[in-house]
């Protein structure tokens, strides 16, 4: 079966307030779907109906095709989650916990004993697992919980903002710990505000803002969204520039659409057209000798498109 | 997006889950997989030693104050003895049991976050109410077991062999004291799924069951000259009558001092038996109900 998510006309309102507005989303397939937004967009909101923490003003979840409104002991059956910060009871070990959570998933003690050294060596977390959940720090509780939304190999994986709280090396572990779950047949959505780690390890995203789904795609096709929009490029130097070698020589370029100084050794530029014109004057400065440290797309096509986005909606 | 699925790689049926690892088990079966966990969690947890700590020391002043006054009717045979420090301890051991272990079963999954991680489990909330539940009843028959344990060692130093002579009335005793447990269980499960604050729930169940009831039990006998037959606090009482007999349902007694007379009330099994379960059954629909409702927000 193909691993699905599905939301139908999903609505949640508190009071007045409408935090998430018809939402229809269906995802299906392996592979990870970047759930974005601004704070307050609606995603943790999302992923609650989804995994039943909260109940739907209007409209139904579907995991693999089962309501979760209806039968959350099927619909969950197959989902592992981490929804914010979970607390394990704190006079468990993540082991106790994991054998807790295997049991009441049926799985077998010695299935639950493999796959908690599967899981704990996978976020680093392995020679905690005998000490007690409640003395662990933010971050080692963070790592814990996405163990423990892996243990039984779930087919369909739920994420909200995973690499919260984690050191930078712990974000680069959660990056390599999705790209290794896309390897078997499963659909992981997670929300995140870290859009390169979206770029880095997911197929497709969905952008909400206040409720609304602004757009859902894959993220190869984000790019060609941005339409004739402008790149811009950041380029450094090992010294201070000139302001009339800067004006002369790199503003006068045909690819150049403006400049700005950002400090003394960095300006950004707007590249007119795309990734050869971009190539081209990489090429062009490199070759003006004035001592070209880097040179890089200021921001992704990603970020980009999600800020173009976002503040069309703020107008 | 659903128009345009990735596929997973050639590699994946290695790796494929079917869904994921296990067979979720039957409600039932996971409701006892639950109170076995809580319950342990219970016997290494600090609320435990208090507990424990209550019932022995409820226990060491019983003892004192029973070896110091000897009261003749209490200590010549063993109905009295266990009709009379068995049956009416057992009511307050079951109360700081309650406040104890139950009060925050429920809040606390809200307060303390801990009900993320139970709630992501394929798992329905009935199943958890369910385990908490009889998580909790276990504990507080451990604690009413030591504490029958203590009374017992009582019975035998004052009457040796004669202090087991009662096999079956206290037996029936027990049984009662059970029945009123599990109300008060179901009644401080209530009160747990009606708030999310462990505080809260805690101390409402405390204030009603060690005051509350009692005044409100004072006022409905003196002011309304009523049976308060509707109070837990009241029927619960009839645990003693296997031991002790059952007393006169209305004793009216006549004030030795002019003409006023004194109206005394108690229970009879009928009613204790009835509004007992009736509370169990009240309290359970209801606590369900709410914690049905209740969102992770
Ligand atoms: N219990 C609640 N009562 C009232 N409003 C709520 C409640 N929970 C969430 N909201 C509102 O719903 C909106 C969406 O919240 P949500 O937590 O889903 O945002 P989010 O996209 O996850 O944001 P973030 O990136 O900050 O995690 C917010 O405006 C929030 O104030
Ligand atoms: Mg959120």
């Amino acid at each position: 079966m193909t691993p699905s998510i599905e939301a139908v006309g999903l609505t949640k309102r508190f009071g007045s307030f409408t935090a998430l507005d018809h939402l229809n989303l269906k995802v299906d397939g392996s592979k990870c779907v970047g759930f974005l937004g601004p704070n307050g967009a609606g995603k943790t909101t999302t992923l609650k109906m989804f995994t039943d923490l909260i109940f739907p003003s209007e409209g139904e979840a579907f995991i693999n095709g089962v309501s979760v409104q209806k039968d959350r002991k099927r619909a969950l059956s197959v989902c592992g989650d981490l929804i914010e910060s979970p607390e394990i009871y704190p006079s468990l070990t993540p082991r106790e916990a994991f054998q807790m959570s295997g049991a009441l998933r049926g799985m077998r003690p010695e299935e639950v004993a493999s796959r908690t050294t599967t899981v704990l060596e996978e976020v680093k977390m392995m020679e905690w697992a005998d000490q007690k959940f409640g003395s662990f720090s933010k971050g080692m509780k963070q790592r814990v919980n996405i163990a423990a939304a892996l243990l039984s190999d779930p087919e369909v994986v739920i994420l909200d903002e995973p690499s919260t709280g984690l050191d930078p090396r712990g974000m680069a572990e959660v990056r390599s710990i999705v790209r290794g779950l896309k390897k078997g047949h499963r659909l992981i959505f997670m929300s995140s505000h870290i859009l390169s780690e979206v770029v880095d390890v997911c197929d497709e995203v969905a952008l909400l803002d206040r409720g609304k789904l602004l757009f859902a795609d894959r993220l190869a096709n984000v790019t060609q969204r941005l339409g004739g929009g402008v790149r811009a490029v950041e380029a450094e130097f090992a010294s201070p520039l000139d302001e009339t070698v800067l004006a002369s020589q790199i503003g006068a370029l045909p690819e150049v659409g403006g400049w700005s100084r950002t400090d003394a050794n960095r300006i950004t530029l707007q590249v007119k057209g795309g990734p050869v014109e971009q190539a081209h004057l990489l090429e062009k400065i490199a070759s003006l000798q004035l001592g070209l440290v880097s040179f890089r797309e200021s921001r992704s096509a990603l970020e980009e498109v999600y800020l173009r986005e976002i503040s069309v909606g703020d107008a | 997006m659903s128009a345009t699925p990735t596929f997973a790689p050639a590699d994946a049926s290695a790796t494929a889950p079917a869904g994921a690892i296990g067979t979720v088990p039957t409600t039932v079966a996971q409701a006892l997989i639950l109170s076995r966990y809580q319950f342990r969690d219970f016997l290494r947890s600090r609320r435990f030693i208090l507990m424990m700590g209550i019932v022995l020391a409820a226990g060491a002043i019983l003892t004192t104050v029973v070896a110091y006054f000897r009261p003749a009717g209490l200590i010549d045979n063993a109905d009295d003895l266990y009709g009379g420090l068995w049956a009416g301890g057992a009511g307050v051991v079951i109360v700081f049991a309650g406040i104890i272990f139950g009060g925050d079963a429920i809040a606390g999954e809200f307060q303390n976050k801990t009900g993320y991680f139970l709630m992501g489990l394929p798992i329905k909330r009935t199943t958890v109410y369910a385990g908490k539940y009889l998580a909790t009843l276990a504990a507080s028959i451990v604690s009413l077991i030591v504490y029958l344990i203590i009374v017992t060692g009582n019975a035998v130093y004052y009457l040796g062999a004669g202090a087991f002579s009662v096999p079956i009335p206290l037996i029936e005793s027990f049984a009662i004291t059970l029945l009123y447990l599990l109300a008060l269980l179901g009644f401080v499960f209530l009160f747990s799924s009606l708030f999310k604050t462990s505080a809260y729930a805690v101390l409402v169940v405390a204030i009603l069951f060690l005051f509350g009831f009692s005044i409100i039990q004072e006022v409905i006998v003196s002011l309304a000259h009523t049976e308060p037959w509707f109070l837990l606090s009241y029927v619960n009482s009839i645990n003693a009558y296997p031991l002790t007999g059952v007393p006169g349902h209305i004793v009216t007694t006549r004030s030795p001092f002019g003409r006023a007379t004194v109206t005394t009330y108690n229970p009879t099994y009928f009613e204790g038996l009835v509004v007992m379960a009736g509370y169990w059954l009240l309290t359970t629909i209801g606590g369900l109900l709410f914690f049905e409702r209740e969102e992770f927000t």
